[in-house]
């Protein structure tokens, strides 16, 4: 008996053990072999491309090198940046300005590379900022921010900026329907039906120097627009929006955006648009937006607010917009490379539509409408479509092309990338991601040429990927090798901020222009200080303005007498050296904004005013040499009323000697 | 008649002559730095009328060991030199028009000393440039000085510094082979014609 039982333990705990091992196995495992000869880039050399991606909630740019994953740099765009002065110095500051004033942070969700002929031309990349909404432009030879430029009429500038294949237009389309500008919004939320608005605003661009103009913006019923693309070849004038809450939900949307079986992907014809325009149908309309641009020759950022903006009312211009639905809440709205596929992402949707653009075209013209939508007329689902990827995965959001006739796809429920066939639109392989794949980017993924050697999967969770640190992680990011037909999992490496798109291209079309440093003789800041001797400081009432010098290793002047409390002290700091990476940084104790970080060549200023007595040290806090340490000096403040003459020198104000030890 | 140079010879001074006119405008000597912070190395280029290159970044790192800064102004070889290379082109042009060999003779030897005083003041030159040293220098290596290589290569600090002939430096040393086989040629020559 006693024999029996235990054999009957030991029988149920074998079942109980096999049972575990049945268990799937945890799929962070799932890295075959060479993966890390693939993604190896080594010491001292180059990745072969540059991966821009949006830094989400820290409102900045970050730029990795792939395929080794290490991080190139952060680009300051929407937010401040101490560790630069971006924000700070006086030549930044008005970057940062809006109709609201100044504003130290921004949601950066989405870039796009420039483009010529639907290919990336590596000049410009775009970025959008969600909350106040705002689009800026980071030039490619500097990877600085040069201008941003505010959007009126909106409210979570979320489908941008996403542009057009010659780089014609970038848009901006809001995320948050609300009343326009020129109206009083003191309205009941509840009556977002009747008083609310979505625009799409269309943003010009200058062809040689980039400049952003608002051209004009569409008035659109109200709804929550969510990502867009343009078309492109045989769909080039074009563009595509995906829509949801087309419930028209003002609460608790979770639920009440939820209801109907599709949203829409909206088309607008943007040559038509223009159209409309040159012959006059736009309507002014009084508004308030800021555009801010940074002078690369005086090195100096200026705000400028405009006051109007001109509309076009798709309710009466009636060829502008049309209406596709789109199954339940679209999220990604991708364009295929050849601009005859148009794929929507439902986020709940058990399948992925993919429209032509072709029979969109034949609907239109046969009028195919299965009714209007607050007056723009709704095509027949059926009469878009092209075809359905039948279970290709739980929750899709984005997609990007390969170039090869195939599209991958993430799938942030059921946390995967998928490739699949546009033709015939079978899923070709699945890999895991790690975890709730987000935003997906392959280099050229979303142009007319994708270079698809990778993809990346930016990720939402992060979990166990690295090394804990406390509750707050990093995202993650995977790379995949999709050179065959297997896509291969190659790199895991952690991103900055919370990354969404992203834009990768081949090294080669940016490197070479790359600026090492600005040429002094070019500088044209109304304080640079152009040599040593040309330093001054100068009192203009209770304005002192220090002209001073940086080179390595001694500020000129570095001793100061003659500051009082109360005064505005505007330090304008130009680094002399002319050599590839040597910046030098200034820092003054107690200053309660930052530092400045110059380049070489470059002036920056930072403001002071200095509020008690007592002597001030000043120094560099950019390890510039090997006497780095000691280029520093000394501000002499004295109150407010004192006759302390106005004093400055460097290597001349030394002690005085001691007669008593004379021999 | 015996006094006359061979073709060849005389069409070869003429082309040293030519040549001269190009040491005009291509860079003579250079001098070749090399740092771990420098990877992509700096480059000191001395030509007739000046110094081109990486002066200024030169400049900037010498004052920690206390070295002058280079000015072209402060060389009276940069005013000076392009009258001489003009100088000596002019003379070969003319030595190959009157075509005689005494002339030959006599404008190679004013050639070499030419190049021998030449090197003899480079060579003073990167003895005071290296020694010559501010007594305020921040860095004071005892018994160091910098003096940079006459020719080849020597590590100062944490520079390398590789010293050779550039483009117009070879076509001197170039003219000077060749005159001086043009004077043997007709040396020999003579001495058969005796």
């Amino acid at each position: 008996m006693k024999k029996i039982n235990f054999s009957l333990v030991a029988l149920s705990a074998a079942v109980l053990f096999a049972m575990n091992s049945c268990k799937p196995k945890n799929a962070g495992n799932a890295v075959s072999a060479g993966a890390a000869e693939k993604a190896y880039v080594a010491p001292g050399h180059y990745d072969e491309f540059y991966n821009f991606v949006s830094g989400g909630f820290s409102g900045q740019v970050s730029v990795y090198g792939l395929p080794s994953g290490r991080l190139l740099r952060v680009i300051p765009v929407f937010s401040n940046d101490p560790q630069s002065g971006y924000g700070y110095s006086e030549e930044t500051k008005p970057m940062l300005n809006t109709s609201h004033g100044s504003i130290p942070w921004d949601d950066q969700h989405h870039l796009a590379l420039s483009q010529t002929n639907g290919e990336i031309d590596g000049r410009w990349i775009f970025a959008n900022a969600n909350n106040t909404p705002r689009v800026a432009r980071i030039d490619l030879k500097t990877f600085n921010t040069t201008e941003i430029i505010e959007l009126p009429n909106s409210a979570g500038n979320h489908s941008s900026p996403f542009i057009t294949e010659n780089t014609e237009y970038v848009v901006a389309g809001t995320r948050f329907s609300v009343p326009p500008d020129n109206v009083n919004g003191d309205v009941p939320i509840n009556s977002y039906k009747q008083n609310f608005q979505g625009t799409i605003s269309f943003i010009k661009v200058d062809k040689e120097h980039g400049g952003m103009d608002i051209a004009f913006q569409l008035n659109c019923p109200p709804v929550d627009f969510d990502l867009s693309h343009a078309g492109k070849g045989k769909s080039h004038g074009w563009f595509f929006f995906s829509c949801y809450n087309t419930e028209q939900a003002n609460t608790l949307l979770e639920v009440n955006a939820s209801q109907r079986d599709k949203d829409f992907i909206m088309a607008v014809n943007w040559k038509k648009a223009e159209e409309y325009l040159k012959a006059g149908k736009g309507k002014k309309i009084a508004t308030k937006y800021v555009h801010n641009v940074y002078d690369e020759a005086t090195q100096t950022a200026k705000s400028e607010t405009k006051n109007e903006v001109t509309v076009l009312d798709v309710k009466e211009l009636k060829d502008i917009c049309y209406f596709i639905p789109c199954p339940k809440s679209p999220h990604g709205c991708d364009v295929d490379p050849t601009g005859e596929y148009i794929v929507g992402s439902g986020k709940l949707a058990a399948l992925i539509p993919v429209f032509s653009f072709d029979k969109i075209q034949a609907a239109i013209a046969k009028k195919d409408y299965a009714g209007d939508y607050n007056g723009i007329p709704v095509i027949k689902y059926e009469s878009a479509l092209y075809g359905e990827v039948q279970k290709p995965g739980l929750g899709p959001l984005h997609t990007e092309f390969d170039g090869k006739g195939n599209a991958i796809t993430s799938f942030f429920v059921s946390s995967e990338i998928v490739k699949w066939n546009i033709k015939d639109l079978k899923v070709i392989d699945r890999q895991p991601t790690f975890y709730s794949v987000g935003h997906l980017c392959i280099p050229g993924g979303d142009t007319k040429k994708p270079n698809a050697k990778y993809v990346i999967a930016y990720n939402k969770i992060t979990k166990d990927r690295y090394l804990p640190t406390g509750p707050e992680l990093n995202q993650s990011a995977q790379l995949y090798d999709i050179s065959g037909d297997k896509m291969q999992l190659i790199l895991d490496f952690p991103t900055t901020g919370e990354p969404h798109y992203a834009q990768a291209v081949s090294a080669d079309l940016i490197k070479n222009n790359s600026v090492k440093f600005f040429k002094i003789d070019e500088n044209k800041n109304p304080y640079v200080t152009k040599g040593e001797a040309a330093s001054k400081v100068v009192r203009e009432g209770n304005k002192v303005h220090v002209y001073m010098t940086a080179i390595r290793s001694h500020f000129v002047p570095d001793n100061i007498e003659g500051i009082k409390v109360g005064d505005e002290v505007y330090f304008h700091v130009t680094n002399l050296e002319q050599d590839w990476d040597i910046p030098h940084g200034f820092g003054i104790k107690g200053a309660p904004n930052a530092e400045l970080l110059i380049m070489p060549g470059e002036t920056r200023t930072l403001k002071w005013t200095p509020e008690k007595t007592g002597i001030i040290p000043i120094y560099c806090t950019d390890f510039c040499s090997a006497l780095h340490q000691e280029m520093q000096g000394y501000v002499r403040v004295s109150p407010a009323g004192s006759n302390v003459p106005l004093l400055f020198s460097t290597g001349k104000n030394m002690p005085k000697t001691d007669s008593s030890q004379k021999k | 008649m015996k006094n006359k140079l061979k073709p060849i010879n005389r069409l070869l001074v003429l082309i040293c002559g030519l040549g001269l006119i190009a040491v005009l405008f291509t860079p003579i000597w250079r001098i070749d730095l090399d740092a771990p912070q420098y990877p992509e190395g700096l480059s000191l280029n001395i030509h007739a009328n000046g110094l081109r290159g990486s002066v200024d970044i030169v400049n900037g790192l010498n004052h920690y060991i206390g070295m002058q800064t280079l000015h072209n102004e402060n060389f009276i070889e940069f005013t000076v030199l392009p009258y001489l290379i003009g100088f000596f082109a002019a003379l070969f042009i003319i030595v190959a028009i009157i075509n005689r060999r005494k002339f030959l003779n006599f404008a190679f030897l004013l050639f070499v000393l030419f190049g021998i005083v030449a090197m003899i003041d480079f060579w003073k030159w990167e003895y005071n440039y290296g020694h010559n040293l501010s007594p305020d220098a921040p860095i004071k290596v005892p018994g160091m000085a910098y003096q940079p290589p006459l020719i080849g290569f020597k590590q100062l600090l944490n520079f390398g510094a590789y010293s050779i002939p550039d483009i117009g430096g070879w076509i001197f040393i170039g003219v000077g082979v060749i005159l001086m086989l043009c004077v043997f040629t007709e040396f020999k020559k003579a001495k058969q014609k005796l």
